[in-house]
Parts: structure tokens; sequence; C-alpha cells
């Protein structure tokens, strides 16, 4: 097959750029995914996403930039860009009054499979994300999981290549959520380049093979999730002195201790991004020895809050700097 | 653990669909639209109640009065109704397409390989049988009450023409229902036309009892020549010049507004 999807980049996105109206969406995105991988793109909501996605499936267009998908042109060959990828949206792209099965089915049958085939495929489907029980059940009556992997089922009817998965797991509860990784585990193992959104840090961990981190519509840190977490720290260690007074002791005596770890100081705690087990114990001895009584210290996996935290400075719900607002192009 | 040689056997790459497959995909869109049918059967008893009401309404309420006689009058009005109720019936391709619109399955088909035109020709050629399903409840409600049929040929000839009109003017409801930013909106801009269009015809009345004026509009109005086309080919009356005039404007409808509805509905796609 001599077409230009043979490039070591499945995904390639250049000062990619959507303005609605006075409002900048999505502000010169530059991303890489490379063939059989899995980017992660991380961010909170109404950070960029949901609209980076869309624009690379074909589904609105760019204000500016440019976007391969297997090396296709988004804008002028959407037609092949649409013969390769598989999306699976926020909002369930299934009929709720159709089964299961039908579902699948006519999906196929849009894709241009004879019936059998369709038939056979939406079956091979349906066994292997675990809804064979529910084929013939119209998908009004699926619990949410079962929704999103009948969803997920629905984009991988025509084998996709390279597939898009924005936020597929928000809103499931975490049994569902480690079914759905499986499955994407699986499709990777297989060979298909999945490009994934998600609020979930730990998702990203889990299924991202390179991770990218968005805010107001801009990447603001990229790198593999090992470089990510030495940046940012994997987990957070969160120490709440009981005087409210000790708090810049604190600060100071763990910058002393600790050059290289950078302390943030809210809401009467310190908190730090930490790798390094020693640290934890080594603090803890040295707090003892000073006397500084704690109501809180522990160790936890680091929130998107302290990422954006430690990368912006910012928690992700304040809004007060105006930076994506920007003259248009 | 796999070679690096391993792929799957994806599909092949795709340019813009051909002729064949654009064809194929409507009908597949159209078999969605039945399978929605075949899980919500009421469906079939909304769209049947309210000719069955008109129907019964008209004829021994006003039928005596209009014509003399019940009896007489419904081989006068079943036409007219049958011509009003196609009207309406297209007002549903629209709200329905609204509603499509704004939900995460049209993004999935937008995302597919297929022709952008493919999920609205579906629908529309879907709601042919919703019009043809009327036709039948009229004609056989009508047979009940005492209506007599010109002929069974004529009568499938009707029903051709009443599909052939309705695939023309479906566009003027799909124009509203992809431009309104909901579906409410749709019913009230179709009711706000459809109401007073079919009125101001010979669907129920005979025209050259009403004022000049209104005569004048009455004449020209396309309700009119379908309703006189209906009652042609299945009671009595002239036939070739109310069909003529059908035609002619199911084709100035659609000529003015396909390619208006087209344009933005491909505005939303992209």
């Amino acid at each position: 097959m001599s077409q230009p999807g043979t490039t070591d980049y499945a995904i390639e996105v250049e000062g990619l750029t959507k303005h609605f109206g006075d409002l900048v969406a999505v502000d010169h995105i530059d991303l890489n995914a490379r063939t059989g991988t899995v980017l992660g793109v991380l961010g909170p909501n109404g950070a960029g996403k949901t609209t980076m996605v869309r624009m690379l499936a074909t589904l609105s267009q760019p204000t500016a930039g440019t976007g391969r998908v297997g090396g296709y042109d988004i804008i002028r060959h959407a037609p092949e860009v649409r013969s390769l990828i598989g999306l699976t949206g926020q909002f369930a792209g299934i009929d709720e009054l159709l089964t299961g099965e039908e579902n699948l089915r006519f999906i196929g049958r849009l894709l241009g499979m004879p019936t059998p085939d369709a038939k056979a495929r939406a079956r091979e489907l349906l066994s292997q994300f675990n809804l064979s029980d529910a084929a013939d059940k119209a998908a009004k009556a699926y619990s949410g999981g079962m929704r999103r992997r009948l969803d997920l089922a629905a984009s991988l009817v025509g084998r996709p290549r390279i597939l898009f998965l924005d936020e597929p797991t928000t809103g499931l509860d975490p049994r569902a959520r480690g079914e759905l990784w499986e499955l994407v585990r699986g499709l990777v193992a297989d060979g298909t380049t999945v490009l994934l959104t998600t609020q979930y840090l730990e998702e990203a961990d889990q299924l991202a093979h390179e991770i990218a981190v968005i805010d107001h519509g801009k990447v603001i840190a990229t790198g593999t999730p090992t470089q990510l977490k030495a940046k940012i720290g994997g987990q957070t260690l969160r120490i709440q002195p009981e005087d409210h007074g000790q708090l810049d002791a604190l600060r100071a005596l763990i910058a002393e201790r600790f050059p290289d770890l950078d302390p943030l100081v809210s809401a009467g705690a310190v908190t730090i991004g930490v790798n390094d087990d020693g640290v934890m114990p080594t603090l803890a001895a040295e707090l003892r020895d000073r006397g500084i009584a704690l109501t809180d210290f522990h160790l936890g996996l680091s929130s998107l809050d302290e990422v954006f935290l430690t990368l912006t400075g910012h928690r992700t719900e304040d809004e007060t700097d105006d930076d994506t607002e920007e003259a248009g192009r | 653990m796999t070679a690096a040689t391993v792929e799957t056997p994806a599909a092949p790459v795709l340019g813009r669909p051909s002729v064949g497959a654009t064809v194929s995909q409507t009908l597949s869109m159209a078999w969605r639209q039945m399978v929605r049918i075949k899980h919500n059967p009421f469906e079939l008893v909304d769209l049947s109640l309210s000719p069955i009401m008109f129907l019964l309404l008209f004829v021994y309420v006003f039928g005596g009065q209009m014509a003399g006689s019940t009896s007489d009058y419904l081989q006068y009005v079943l036409g007219g109704l049958i011509a009003q109720n196609a009207i309406f019936l297209t007002m549903y391709t629209g709200t329905g397409i609204n509603a499509d619109l704004r939900k995460g399955v049209y993004d999935r088909f937008r995302s597919l390989p297929i022709a952008r035109s493919a999920p609205l020709a579906g629908k529309i050629f879907a709601d042919m049988f919703k019009q043809v399903w009327s036709i039948l409840i009229m004609v056989g409600l009508g047979l009940l009450m005492g209506f007599e049929l010109r002929s069974i040929g004529y009568a499938l000839l009707a029903t051709l023409v009443l599909v052939v009109f309705a695939l023309a003017i479906s566009w003027v409801s799909v124009l509203m229902g992809v431009v309104a930013d909901s579906e409410e909106k749709v019913q009230i801009y179709a009711f706000v036309i459809i109401m007073p269009l079919t009125f101001t015809s010979s669907a129920f009345v005979d025209i050259n009892t009403m004022p000049g004026f209104m005569q004048a509009w009455a004449k020209v109005n396309p309700v009119t020549h379908l309703a006189d086309a209906m009652r042609g080919l299945l009671s009595y009356g002239p036939i070739a010049e109310p069909l003529m005039w059908t035609f002619v404007w199911a084709a100035v409808i659609f000529a003015v507004t396909a390619p208006l509805a087209m344009r933005a509905y491909k505005r939303k796609m992209v």
C-alpha cells in the first residue's frame, strides 16, 4: 500500500488553532503521536481538548494551522482521514432505540460491509467487549459502562488504525474504567495508534506513552509519564502544621533539606511533589526533632489540580489571568 | 510480544464515496429509521391518530352542512384531507433532523467515511414510508365509512403522486430543521405556514364560495392542485390538469429549497 500513512507519526499537528468568535479555544497547538503508541492529552474541562479532537476527526474546521492524520491533511483529504480513524466522543454516538447488535450492524452496513459480514463483525465486537448477553437489548437499557463500551465498539467496526478517544471514562466508576483501559491496551497491542484525552492523570499514566498537558488551549508540558512525573512529582506530600504560623518555617525547612523540591503553600498546608520514597521518613524525623505538631501528613497521588498548580502556578478553576485572549490571526 | 510487522486487517484508505456507495449508505440510514419504528411502534399510532380524527370530525360534523349529506362530503373531502395530512407529515422530517443534529450520533456519522448527504437522504427516504402508511390508513377508514374508490390502479397512482410531492416539499421542512435552533421552533414555523396554506385551498370547500381575493389565491395555491389531483384520482373530477400543476409546484419548491437546505446542512456537517 503506497500511501502517506507510512510515516513515523500517525498524528502530526502544527499550530492548530480554533476561534469561536472572540474565544480562542485552541491556541497554536503542536503535537505528534508516534504510530502504534498512545498520546495522552491531559487537561481540565474547557482546556480545548474536545475542540482539538473534533478538528482532527474532521468534524470541524481549524481557524489556522495544519493537522495530518495517517499522513493525510485533515482539511484537503478529509474523506481519506475518515476512512482511517475511529472516534469515541464524550456523548455516546449510538442510537438508543436500537439494540447493541443493531447499532454495530448499522455502522458495518454504512461502511459498505455486506449484511452477513456486518453481522459477524457486530457479534465479534460484542463478544470482545463483553456485551454478548446484552446484544439484543435496546441501548437505552445499558448501564453507563456498557454504553461506553458499545460506543467504543462502534468506533472500531471499520478496524481503524487511528483512534480518537475523547474522555472515554469520564463519569465511569473505577471498575468500568479499568475494563475500558484493558480494551484500549488490547487495541494498542494490535498496532492501533490512540489519541486519548482525559482529565485524569492516573488514566494518562496508565495508558499513554507520551503525555501533552494542555491548558487554555495551549500545550504547557509534554513528555513521557516518567519525565512528567520527574518534573511535577508523581505523588504529592501534604503537610499541615497545627499552628498556621509555622507554615513559613516549614517551607524553609523543606527548601533547606530538599533544594530540588518546590514547596507550595496553599489552604494552610504545604504541598510538595515527590518522587523519592526517602523524602517522607526523612521529613517526619526532622519535624519530630523540631517539635512541629501536624494535623495532616500524607502522601497521595498527584491530582490534576496539583499538576496544574506545579506547571502553571494556578489552580484549574482559576481564570483570573486572561492569557488565552489573543488577537486573531 | 508481537513482531513489529503485525498489522490489523485495516480498512482501505478511501476517497470520496461513489454514487453507488452513497445510495447504499442512504438505504442503511433509512434502515436505521425503520428499525427505530420497529422498537417504538407507538410512533405509528401517533401518525395515525390525527388523520383518523380529522376524517371522522370533518365528515360527521361538517359533512351534512357542507354537501347536504355526509356520504357526498366524504367523496369530496377525502382527497383534501390526504393532501393536508401529507403536508403536515413533512414537518416531522425537519423536527427529526433538528433533533438528530444536536446528538452524538451525528458526530459519529461525520467521522465515518460516508457521503455527507446520506443521513439526510436516508431520513427523507424513510419518512416516505410514513406517507404511504398514512394514505393507507385514510383510504382504509374512508372505505369503511362508505367511500367509493374510482379504481385501485388510480389509487396506487395517487399514492405515487403524493410521495413525489412530499419528497419535493420535504426540503422546506429540512431547511427549517437545519436552520432552527430547537425542535419547537420548527413546529411553530411549520404550523404557521401549513395551517393557513391548507385551509385556503380546495381541500375542504369549493373555492367558488370564497370571496374574490381569496379565490384568486386559492386557485394558485399548490394545496388546491394536490387536493384536486387526489380527489380526481381517488373519487371524481378532472385529473390531468391538477396533476400537471402539482408536479410544476413540486418542481419549483424543490428547485428553490433543496439547494438552500443542502447548503445550510453542509455548513453544519462540514
